[in-house]
């Protein structure tokens, strides 16, 4: 308790003004920026949890036995709806915090997104249905629909991610006057591929953790694979992003300080081969969502203050700072987040708690 | 068709369909809670079953809410990009607030729900049902006061100018407690909880006319048809609220619901009737004065008419407001006298004996979900032709870069995928009712106690 008076009173003296912007600050760092971190950590958290529920879905027809295939969907069968809750907040914190982003973003992307809308209703309903009938062809239905969703919304979030990084046309009311068909470029369906193999990677490990025997093995046979695929595709999206996106790497460069959160995440990526050898499936995947983190902030670092870069070469990019709710909002918020913040952590935590272990199938089980 | 239809349809027609499933959840929620609160008071096995039995309806009805509000999440940004910049600052921090206080609080224990019967103690799992309860209750607390404000705006100001202009928070809790958020809320919980009493209620007239899970069933059908009496009731005095603060707030709109034309001068209350816009003209059955007497307790008080607003600012679909809300009105009304009735045969003890009265009860299901989505209707329509009242009309809030066949492409998307999630739900809904509570031939394998508790129960 005196801790917590003690660190709200330390908030408390931290806040102040920013004499250029004029935004109210936090320890020094302005309200845009604060709000920028905020929705980059709840999108770096759904890239974590959804992240290895997508994954283990991609996989999912890899597996050929009834029993195994319910072992594995039961592995996220009681997580993947929290974990969905953070794709929930982080649209409700971008729409609130950056409306700007929010609506020329979501408006520009729209056939991309409602693929997305379609994907995820998909995979929610054959997790949901898949058990409600004995017959094979029923299940063998929600088993495909299930991969097929779940691979498609990995490659979807790496399609809208690649865009972003690459930036789009925008008019001096920041609306999109790109093609509709312009979201299909080569470079986001890179980015697309290289977030499926990560998820890919990242649920493996993820599986490997909840299976034994056979379909352990099998799990960690198709884990070596998707470690080789996903660093095969990350060394080329890195070297299609330095040759051909100079816009991208200028972050790092205008700040040298930055250039350790790459190498971190490099060094992240080394580790996971390494604890899977020594057959430390925990530490892989505490190294597999470290990766995933340091990969969205590498991003996050890259782009910031820009969010959406403006390349018709009228300079509308929306920044943080043009595309910002007001103050007033983001002090709102940002109480929100601290008091509903560890809370959701605290729940999150209590289920994993609850589930924590390899699968064991009950009457209540998918 | 342009665009502005076409994202219309598509918005009312994934909210609409979305809107079957939250209501179930929160009212299933409140029935689960009671029955899982009885069982661990009582430890009687009968409140478990039931308990289990409705956690596996609640978990179909769940998994589809989730499955397409994340849709209406998504919108606001696809399609209503002017909206969405507009609204930001307010609809936004509603939107960021529920997703962090209640989506988090109700999704976190949804996986103990329902999956943690054996894995945590009776008393932790009820605790997470209460979570799960309070999560939805919270949810809708947001989403009515992000409606609310955009029916009775207060607590912003206008920055900027154009398709640049939005609304900003100035004052917080003035936003949060607008004028209509209070009844309005009160009045879509209640909705929620009729929604879940009468589904219930349904589910287990039928087992009772079929004689199937009598104890079990008579218990069920008690305690859904106390919450069922109390909320249908409480539905007056909410809904009566709300049609007060309309006449404050949103004058055009009560003119709508009530088909009155006139500026000034008395209005009449219709029980039912038809508005023609043409000839400005409503007729039906009606209580002459009955509306002034309502608000202002005189029969000869002014009510101001859609004629004291221009053409371009009053709800275009008259007649359809006027319909729906009448029919919002009506259902509820009948929903009282079922409930009433019901109760004056249990006081008589002859309640399981009307097998009338559970007849009307299996279908009455469909009432309380009838009168959720007619009151929507009205008060969207009725709202019309602003998407946020008085300050931004529905036709400037589009996003200006999405075209016709994007939005065609998607609304047929919706309409497959919503069509076999319907036929879906309703075959996997009516294959666990079929399937009961419990393998009934287990029965006689049961302790013998609890057979004689069971006879026993039949008798009460």
């Amino acid at each position: 308790m005196k801790y917590l008076i003690l660190l709200s009173f330390l908030l408390l003296t931290a806040c102040g003004t920013d004499p250029v912007s004029g935004h109210s600050t936090v320890a020094g760092i302005d309200y845009p920026t604060l709000w920028f971190m905020v929705v980059g950590a709840v999108f770096t958290g759904y890239g974590i949890l959804d992240g290895f529920d997508l994954g283990a879905g991609a996989w999912h027809l890899f597996f050929r036995k009834e029993k195994s295939r319910r072992i594995a969907l039961n592995a996220v069968g009681p997580v993947w709806d929290g974990n969905e809750v953070w794709l929930v907040i982080g649209g409700g914190t971008l729409f609130a915090g950056f409306p700007v982003v929010y609506g020329s973003l979501f408006s520009a992307m729209y056939i991309p997104l409602m693929l997305f809308l379609f994907m995820l209703i998909f995979r929610a309903i054959s997790i949901e249905f898949r058990s409600k009938e004995p017959m094979k062809w029923w299940r063998q239905m929600w088993d495909v629909s299930y991969s097929f969703s779940s691979t498609m919304l990995a490659f979807l979030l790496g399609v809208v991610l690649g865009n972003v990084l690459l930036g789009m046309p925008l008019d001096d009311n920041y609306e999109f006057t790109g093609s509709w068909l312009s979201f299909l470029n080569p470079f986001a369906i890179l980015v697309g591929f290289t977030t499926l193999a990560l998820f890919m990677m990242h649920g493996a490990i993820y599986l490997s953790m909840k299976t034994e025997d056979k379909l352990f093995t099998k799990v960690n046979h198709l884990l070596q694979r998707s470690i080789i695929a996903f660093i095969i595709l990350f060394i080329i999206t890195t070297l299609y992003t330095l040759l051909y996106i100079p816009h991208m790497s200028d972050g790092v460069k205008d700040n040298v300080a930055l250039f350790g959160v790459p190498v971190l995440a490099i060094l992240a990526i080394a580790n996971i081969p390494r604890q899977i050898s020594k057959r430390n499936y925990l530490k892989a995947f505490v190294f597999s969502s470290i990766t995933v983190g340091l990969l969205l902030i590498t991003v996050a670092i890259e782009l910031y203050p820009t969010i959406i870069l403006d390349t018709s070469g009228a300079g509308n990019s929306i920044t943080v700072y043009n595309g910002v709710a007001s103050d007033k909002s983001i002090s709102i918020m940002l109480i929100f987040v601290a008091i509903g913040g560890p809370l959701a952590v605290g729940y999150t935590a209590f289920v994993y708690k609850t589930f924590w272990g390899k699968v064991q199938l009950d009457e209540h089980s998918y | 068709m342009d665009v502005e239809i076409l994202a219309r349809i598509q918005f009312a027609f994934t909210i609409a369909f979305h809107y079957i499933y939250p209501p179930l959840s929160i009212g299933l929620g409140l029935l689960m809670v009671i029955m899982e609160g009885l069982y661990l008071r009582t430890g009687n096995k009968v409140y478990e079953n039931m308990t289990r039995f409705w956690t596996r309806i609640f978990a179909l009805t769940f998994g589809i809410g989730v499955a397409t509000g994340i849709v209406m999440e998504f919108e606001f940004g696809t399609n209503w990009a002017t909206y969405s910049r507009y609204v930001g600052d307010i609809f936004g921090s509603a939107l960021a607030a529920e997703g962090i206080f209640a989506f988090a609080l109700e999704s976190g224990f949804l996986g103990i729900l329902l999956f943690g019967w054996n894995r945590v103690s009776s008393r932790v799992h009820f605790i997470s049902t209460i979570g799960v309860f309070l999560g939805s209750m919270f949810s809708a607390v947001w989403i009515t006061v992000a409606n609310s404000w955009q029916q009775t705006p207060t607590g912003y100001k206008i920055v900027g100018e154009g398709i640049q202009a939005k609304a900003e928070i100035v004052d917080f809790w003035a936003m949060v407690f607008n004028p209509s958020s209070v009844d309005r809320l009160t009045h879509v919980w209640i909705g929620a909880f009729l929604a879940g009493a009468f589904l219930v209620l349904s589910v287990h007239a039928y087992y009772l006319l079929r004689g199937r899970y009598v104890d079990l069933s008579r218990k069920a059908f008690k305690i859904a048809l106390a919450v069922a009496t109390v909320f249908s009731l409480s539905q007056l005095f909410t809904g009566h609220r709300s049609a007060e603060y309309v006449a404050e707030h949103q004058p055009a709109k009560l003119a709508a619901m009530e088909g009155h034309f006139d500026a000034e001068g008395p209005a009449d209350m219709y029980i039912m009737g038809w508005v023609d816009k043409e000839s400005q003209t409503t007729t039906g059955i009606k209580v002459p004065g009955g509306l002034g007497f309502l608000l202002e307790q005189d029969f000869d008080a002014p009510v101001t008419g859609l004629n004291a607003f221009p053409e371009e600012d009053r709800p275009g679909q008259v007649n359809a407001v006027f319909q729906f809300y009448h029919l919002m009105v009506a259902i509820g009304m009948t929903l009282i006298g079922l409930t009433l009735l019901a109760c004056f045969y249990w006081w008589r003890g002859t309640l399981f004996e009307q097998r009338w009265l559970l007849w009307a009860f299996v279908f009455a299901v469909v009432l309380p979900q009838m009168a959720n989505q007619f009151g929507w209707y009205a008060a969207e329509m009725g709202r019309q032709p602003w998407v946020v009242y008085g300050l931004l009309r529905t036709s400037d809030a589009l996003s200006n870069v999405v075209t016709a066949n994007q939005v065609l492409f998607s609304l047929i998307g919706f309409t497959i995928i919503y069509v076999i999630l319907l036929a879906l739900f309703l075959y996997l809904l009516n294959k666990k009712i079929k399937h009961g509570p419990y393998d009934e031939s287990d029965i006689d394998d049961r302790p013998l106690q609890e057979n004689i508790a069971r006879v026993a129960g039949d008798q009460i």
